[in-house]
């Protein structure tokens, strides 16, 4: 079954709302997709690197009138 | 067409076996990029908030964190509270100079007796920044490993009992923080 998940970042700041990234992606199954909304400007790089080095797909990043959404998808296997 | 199947020898299975354990060894060895290591010697507000701001997104970057604190780092660890019994004059005297309770913790610049602390802690409740009893707690959550160096602590007299309440704490000397941090990519001192 697919849900949409949202998980609302506005007003966090480093590095809490990727530490909230960290503790969402745990519930999720592997491909499903979320949406992270954040009004942190270092958001916009950080949900970069943080897919990069996690390895969780950055489907889209949107930014418009310093508010930030992010479309992410867990990846499929855990890669040692 | 036939499918060729050649034979190999137990020879070559056996030479085989070998140079897999080797390199099974070898890779065992590498600096892993999904581990750092950190040596906290500073104790004072302002770098400990950015050692565990790096601390706990690094973890949540589903890195293997580990912490080394010694000398200030160690003794920034103590909480609030009386000092612990059997202590000599001049460790009674370290314990009273190094208060414990991370509130008590001061800035490395801009503390004005105080007053440029106070500021920074009410900015940064205002801007919603996360404080360091906050990040300590996020670093439990996250599993970010934490040592103290157990010299720096006979040095200034710091029992077990005084630190702060961390789940998994331990006590070692530099040969673990070596190992740690010839396992791990980075290592940064703070």
């Amino acid at each position: 079954m697919i849900t949409e998940r949202k998980i609302d970042l506005t007003g966090l700041k480093c590095p809490m709302p990727i530490v909230q990234l960290a503790k969402l992606i745990k519930e999720l199954d592997a491909g499903e997709e979320f949406t992270a909304t954040a009004d942190d400007p270092a958001f916009c790089l950080d949900v970069e690197s943080w897919c990069n080095k996690t390895g969780h797909e950055l489907i889209r990043l949107e930014d418009s009138n310093e508010r930030l959404v992010a479309v992410i998808r867990k990846k499929i296997s855990e890669v040692e | 067409m036939a499918l060729e199947i050649e034979t190999v020898s137990p020879e070559t299975i056996a030479t085989m076996e070998q140079r897999i354990e080797e390199l099974e060894k070898k890779q065992k060895n590498t600096a892993d990029v999904n581990a750092l290591s950190m040596v906290v010697f500073s104790g004072e507000l302002d770098k400990l908030l950015a050692a565990f701001v790096i601390a706990t997104g690094a973890a949540a970057c589903g890195m293997r964190v580990s912490m080394f604190f010694t000398f200030w780092g160690a003794a920034a660890l103590k909480k609030s509270g009386p000092q612990a019994k059997g202590k000599s004059i001049v460790e009674r005297m370290f314990g009273c100079l190094l208060p414990g309770g991370l509130g008590k913790r001061k800035l490395s610049k801009l503390e004005m007796l105080g007053v440029g602390r106070q500021l920074m802690t009410r900015e940064m409740a205002k801007k919603n920044v996360a404080s360091l009893p906050e990040l300590i707690e996020t670093a439990k959550e996250l599993g970010v490993g934490i040592n103290i160096c157990q010299m720096s602590m006979s040095l200034m007299g710091i029992q077990a009992e005084e630190l702060i309440d961390y789940p998994g704490m331990g006590y070692c000397g530099v040969a673990n923080l070596v190992e740690q941090s010839s396992s791990s990519n980075t290592t940064m001192f703070i």
